[in-house]
């Protein structure tokens, strides 16, 4: 972090000390608006040109009990004027609304770290509900160890909304926007981005909208006056590559990836969904863009999404399933039958806690065993995933041209991090993007005695996807095993050894279709850092670090995993040792090491956090040293 | 534009596939007749689709020169409502079993139904599990004997039709393997009906359930056993039809009409009734306390499913105009980095 310092008025003429980067933390109760206030924050974070990156942490339930350490909701967000991979590991400020957002997020604060409390909500009650004894306030030296800021949020929210004639109820509701003013005058922030976000959004109410913009205020103009605070801070815009940016959530981005590839590949896009954590919002965003010819189907359980979706692949649509974990268990009987029917389509898994019901809101990257190998019989499926939020774009369509290209479904794997995790997303021009060629046999009139041959493969083995209406092809499909060509039921032994084997060189096939795999540091040296999916942000800074140390490690970032990069062997063996980060007990390493016999070690982790870059270039400089 | 359309004959509708049910199967009659309605619903082949789970009935799709799926246990509706939402311009045909379609698949028959999908879905109630040779089904009288109850099933039996009631069905029907010309008529019915259409077929499993529906199908004691139902006719039935069925109360009995009781008390019937009130009294009346009806049941006209999504997408497109990537990418607050 430098530390330049300059003077600026319009700031209360305190010291302006200009940050490289800064990790901060909402914390609350689940009913307190952190996520909310933690978009905001983003959002203006964003708007001033810093580079982002987010970490919503919230309880499984909606409404935990008020004030409960169960209770705690929390937002982390990352934002510099340089590159970030990661939503940051040590917290450089921490706002915590009552006791128990404080007990619980208080380790993560770094040494002398702004710390501001909400100091009227550490009333005995809640004191007790947090389990403290005494007021941590005044007993544990919070004011030697961090720097203590404690603000009557409550009372001055109150105050700024009295007029208005709200309840107290009404009026607390107001407080994370109190906490934004003051975080956004400590950091230089506008406020106009929040004023315009509450136009929009409490419009219809014009006392709360009101409210809302009177406790912003509030909070901002308390910074100017107080003299709690020596310095403010500023960090600079990034020097982000030149372009327009949108500030993206992972399952937003992935729904406008999965728009695109439908309309580059002049495809209506189907959705059957049911309903769960964390995949749902692809189901909210996909059905506000009808317009775009997109259909949704909440359908009656995960069965029915799989299985709606693979009917309106017959169709001819682009058609898709979203889910987790547990919803991906239920899919995986119709997973295999548009295996064995070779129809395109996509399966995504926002992957959570598991096993069972799990952590439902907290991020794991444990079904990739699962969607490699759970489902009945000899039945290899593509996978491929996203490795931050920004990248579901471009995964969504580079998983939809493979499987319209190859005739297969294709599992798209993203995780609880990526998905609610947010950062800026350069806007394509839509000249740029990649049209995905579809062919559909045409029609023909009569069959001249000739049946048509809905399993007669091309060279990479795909079959045609002949459309119901087409007149003469005419054709049944089925989950029975069938003969290669004529696609006529078959029990003939030598044709079901055929057909697996066929099916699996089709997938395996894919893996002269994909890119070479890239690797950032050395071609060869001590230690190379494979990871997949959501620890790329983790990974990429700890290995840059550690490179900067003068260690000799490189990073390989897996996107595709089912076919793996041609290359990936070669760059196995070009490092003396292999390490696989992931939150799982080792999932990955465990198919690198049956398919390469390389001795591959882990850095596994099931917490329901993402890695810390520290942990990770703990593990590299054991390694590598 | 009215095309003319080539003659076909249920012959065009056969595939060149062998059907191998046992010989002796009621899935032959339904195949047959299904063949032999084709061509008179003007439909081509090709916009044509038969969906089924699995079962002995679920094969149906291989005998039909159509375009066809079998697909996976209980989940045929599923397939078939995505496809019909993608696909409104199919004409789209489930077909099911009372094991497939009541048991394993309860939950996706109930929600296709409700949902009123332009979908015909014929189940092949058999009273018996074949393919899997020989336990009982949902529909199993109680008490039933199989392989996996031999003292007997202590299940309560489902009435199909009283399910697709329940389930707001605007087209249930009741028909019979062996009744040719009656199950021809109704299969036509069901085509014709704008919504989903649930129509049940007594069919017989000759080799693990011999005899089920001997009631209602052997031409020596049907007529005594079954009622035909007409929209707008009185409950009348018997050998020489001098039965018929009167409400007492809210509770239906059977009257003898040589006993000074008129045509006029009887309960009439009326397929359009827009409350299921009297089509769930008739699904509830069994052998042998009362007569079968078979026959259309309820069919009444609401919008369809698919109809209602893909307006709410012309809607969109009227209101905001045909989709743009642009001004999707653009959604919500921009910064520009120079």
């Amino acid at each position: 972090m430098s530390t330049t310092t300059h003077s600026e008025a319009a700031r209360g003429a305190k010291q302006v000390i200009q940050l490289e980067d800064a990790t901060v933390r909402l914390a609350g109760d689940s009913g307190d608006g952190m996520q909310l206030a933690g978009m905001q924050l983003t959002n203006t974070s964003a708007l001033a040109g810093n580079d982002i990156a987010t970490f919503p942490d919230f309880p499984a339930e909606i409404r935990a009990p008020r004030g409960t350490l169960a209770g705690v909701s929390g937002f982390q967000l990352h934002f510099a004027s340089a590159d970030i991979y990661t939503p940051g590991d040590r917290l450089n400020a921490l706002v915590a609304m009552n006791p128990a957002a404080l007990k619980t997020n208080l380790d993560d604060l770094e040494p002398n770290g702004i710390l501001i409390v909400n100091e009227d909500a550490f009333d005995t009650k809640s004191l007790k509900l947090a389990h403290y004894e005494n007021n941590p306030l005044e007993s544990e030296g919070l004011g030697d160890r961090f720097r203590l800021i404690r603000v009557k949020m409550t009372k001055l929210t109150r105050d700024a909304v009295s007029e208005l004639g709200l309840s107290v109820k009404e009026s607390d509701r107001c407080r994370n926007f109190f906490a934004m003013g003051l975080l956004y005058w400590l950091y230089g922030r506008s406020m106009e981005p929040t004023l315009r976000f509450i136009d929009a959004k409490f419009g219809k109410m014009p006392d709360v909208a009101e409210a809302n913009r009177r406790a912003l205020k509030a909070g901002y103009h308390y910074g100017e006056t107080t003299e709690a605070f020596v310095y403010t801070y500023t960090v600079d815009r990034a020097k982000l590559p030149r372009g327009t940016y949108n500030n993206v959530t992972g399952n937003q981005v992935l729904a406008w990836g999965l728009i695109t590839a439908a309309k580059m590949s002049g495809k209506d896009l189907f959705l059957g969904s049911y309903p769960i954590t964390p995949a749902s919002d692809i189901l909210h965003e996909l059905s506000r863009y009808k317009h775009f010819g997109v259909r949704t189907f909440q359908a009656e359980d995960e069965i029915a999404a799989v299985c709606s979706a693979i009917g309106a692949a017959f169709g001819g649509s682009m058609a898709i399933t979203t889910s987790s974990g547990p919803g991906i268990c239920l899919k995986s009987e119709g997973m295999g039958l548009a295996m064995i029917l070779e129809l395109p389509m996509l399966v995504i898994d926002i992957q959570r806690g598991g096993p069972s019901t799990g952590l439902p809101t907290k991020t794991e990257q444990a079904d990739l065993l699962q969607v490699m190998y759970g489902r009945n019989g000899e039945s290899p499926l593509p996978v491929i995933a996203a490795r931050s939020p920004a990248d579901c774009f471009e995964v969504a369509q580079e998983a939809w041209r493979i499987a319209t290209r190859f005739m297969v479904p294709v599992i798209l794997l993203s995780d609880g991090y990526i998905a609610n995790g947010s950062e800026p997303w350069r806007i394509p021009d839509v000249s740029e993007l990649n049209k995905i060629a579809i062919e559909h046999p045409v029609g023909r009139e009569g069959e001249n005695g000739e049946p048509f041959l809905p399993y007669k493969r091309n060279e990479r083995l795909s079959r045609p996807w002949a459309l119901p209406g087409t007149p003469g092809l005419m054709h049944r499909i089925g989950g029975l095993e069938k003969q290669d060509v004529t696609g006529n039921v078959s029990y003939d032994p030598e044709n079901h050894q055929h057909m697996v084997n066929v099916r699996a060189q089709k997938v395996a096939n894919i893996a002269e279709d994909i890119p070479p795999q890239a690797v950032a540091g050395p071609e060869n040296g001590d230690l190379l850092v494979l990871s997949w999916g959501g620890t790329y942000g983790a990974c990429t800074a700890a290995t840059q670090r550690c490179r900067a140390e003068g260690l000799s490690v490189a990073h390989a970032h897996l996107r595709y995993l089912n076919p793996f990069p041609r290359n990936l062997e070669k760059i196995l063996r070009s490092y003396k040792t292999v390490l696989i980060p992931e939150l799982n007990m080792g999932q990955l390493r465990s198919m690198i090491r049956s398919k390469y016999l390389v001795d591959a070690k882990g850095l596994n982790k099931v917490q329901g956090k993402p890695f810390s870059v520290v942990e990770v270039m703990e593990k590299i400089r054991e390694l590598a040293a | 534009m009215a095309t003319e359309l080539p003659v076909l004959t249920a012959q065009d509708f056969a595939s060149d596939q062998d059907v191998r049910w046992c010989p002796g199967c009621g899935d032959y009659s339904i195949l047959a007749q299904m063949k032999k309605i084709m061509p008179s619903l003007g439909i081509p082949r090709e916009q044509i689709v038969f969906i089924s789970g699995i079962g002995c009935s679920s094969r149906f799709p291989y005998y039909m020169n159509t375009y066809g799926m079998h697909s996976i246990h209980g989940r045929a509706p599923a397939f078939a409502t995505g496809l019909k939402i993608a696909r409104p311009d199919l004409h789209v045909w489930v077909i099911t079993g009372d094991g497939d379609g009541l048991s394993i698949g309860g939950n996706h028959l109930m929600h296709a139904i409700r949902r009123n999908v332009d979908i015909n879905v014929i189940l092949f109630n058999n009273r018996i599990y074949g393919l899997t040779k020989g336990q009982y089904s949902p529909t199993s009288p109680l008490g039933k004997v199989t392989k996996s109850t031999p003292m007997g099933s202590v299940d309560f039996p489902l009435h199909p039709l009283s399910v697709a009631i329940g389930c707001e069905a605007t087209f249930v029907a009741r028909t019979i393997d062996v009744n040719i010309q009656h199950l021809g008529v109704v299969l036509r019915r069901a085509a014709e009906h704008k919504g989903v259409s649930f129509v049940e077929v007594y069919q017989n499993c000759n080799v693990f359930n011999d005899g089920a529906w001997e009631y209602a199908s052997d031409k020596k004691v049907r007529d005594d056993n079954v009622l035909e139902l007409e929209h707008g006719k009185p409950l009348i039935f018997g050998k020489n039809r001098d039965k018929g069925i009167r409400l007492n109360g809210t509770t239906p009995e059977v009257v003898d009409l040589n006993n000074g009781v008129k045509e006029d008390d009887l309960v009439f019937h009326d397929e359009k009734a827009e409350e299921p009130t009297l089509a769930y009294l008739l699904s509830r009346m069994r052998h042998p306390e009362f007569p079968e009806p078979i026959g259309v049941f309820r069919a009444v006209d609401r919008t369809t499913y698919e109809a209602e999504v893909n307006h709410q997408t012309e809607v969109a497109r009227e209101k905001k105009g045909e989709g743009d990537l642009a001004a999707l990418f653009s959604t919500g607050d921009t910064w520009t980095v120079e």
